[in-house]
């Protein structure tokens, strides 16, 4: 993405995100959120992100990968375990990415 | 001191141990967005701009990847449609201020923010000086998100690729997303989207993850549902 079409795309997304926030401040006040959508928006993060997670995780580079070789997978399965048991975000990132950084060491990137 | 200043100081007071976790978040999305090529300049407008941590990890990681510039609005609309919920909610408690009140603190209405504020405007007492609390925890929030921001872009610069900085954006979705797994109708629906990501990862533009996250909350809806008739 060229320069000046990154700067329009973040602007874009600003000006998208900011009307999302004044949505029910300023336009729609007398306006109520149906039970549904609620329950909607509440599944909203952890779909998108999960979404993120499984690709990075599988396709490490692209293609798919399900071996040992697959140090990104191993690392990422770690971090679970550690966001599962401890919930403590700095913790899982510290976890992950040191797994990762001694994985490194040992397999050969491919 | 009057009320005014000291709801002020309040806001920002109940925020402080909010930003403690902050501020790492911050310097890890600064960091993350130089190793995904985006120039400095742009990395800390976005913060300003955009003013959305999750999202801002999403955009860098789907720019990195090459993905076409209205993919990446859609996939950051989908990633920051929550907002409308906080907006809903905190909506009959502005609904007397000026509009220019209204739209300065529903550019600052981010998750860290609303968090705090909701909890403050739900207390009993007083309402007519909250917004000031409002304003002084997102004002924290956002000094807060603009410095750590130019730290990590300043670090980020300074270590070498082979550190496999960019793997840090997955390890933060993971530790937002699994503690938030509290039920089995959650960990469904985000299971079904993991799933769904893998099987049309082929699709073109990066579309999948939209989809995905599409068929994850429809799954969850549909679950849900089932369990309120259930009942």
């Amino acid at each position: 993405m060229s320069q000046e079409l990154l700067w329009i795309t973040i602007i874009i997304v600003g000006l998208l995100t900011l009307s999302i926030r004044l949505s029910f401040i300023v336009f729609m006040g007398k306006m109520r959120v149906s039970s549904m959508a609620q329950q909607a928006l509440r599944f909203v993060p952890i779909a998108v992100l999960s979404a993120l997670i499984a690709p990075a995780l599988f396709f490490p580079s692209g293609s798919l990968n399900i071996s040992l070789s697959n140090i990104r997978l191993i690392a990422g399965i770690l971090a679970i375990l550690v966001a599962w048991r401890t919930r403590n975000v700095l913790l899982t990132i510290f976890t992950g990415m040191a797994c990762l950084l001694i994985l490194q060491a040992f397999v050969p990137p491919h | 001191m009057t009320t005014s200043h000291s709801e002020f100081l309040h806001g920002i007071r109940d925020e402080l141990p909010i930003l403690l976790g902050v501020v790492p978040f911050g310097m890890i999305y600064g960091a993350s967005a130089i190793s995904a090529g985006i120039p400095a300049s742009i990395a800390q407008a976005m913060s300003c701009i955009v003013f959305a941590g999750s999202a801002q990890f999403v955009i860098a990681q789907l720019i990195a990847a090459g993905t076409p510039s209205l993919v990446v609005i859609l996939t950051a609309f989908i990633v920051n449609i929550r907002h409308m919920l906080y907006s809903a909610s905190v909506s009959s408690y502005t609904r007397k201020l000026h509009p220019l009140w209204k739209w300065l603190l529903a550019y600052l209405l981010t998750d860290e923010a609303y968090a705090v504020t909701i909890l403050h405007y739900q207390k009993p007492g007083d309402d007519a000086q909250k917004h000031q609390y409002f304003l002084g925890a997102g004002l924290a929030l956002w000094t807060t998100w603009q410095l750590s921001t130019a730290a990590g872009i300043f670090l980020g610069g300074h270590i070498p690729a082979s550190w496999s900085l960019d793997f840090t954006a997955t390890l933060t979705f993971i530790a937002l997303v699994v503690p938030a797994l509290k039920d089995h109708v959650s960990t469904t629906a985000a299971l079904a989207s993991a799933l769904t990501a893998l099987l049309v990862i082929a699709l073109p533009l990066k579309l999948g993850i939209a989809v995905a996250a599409l068929v994850g909350i429809a799954v969850g809806l549909t679950l849900e549902m089932m369990k309120t008739q259930s009942r």
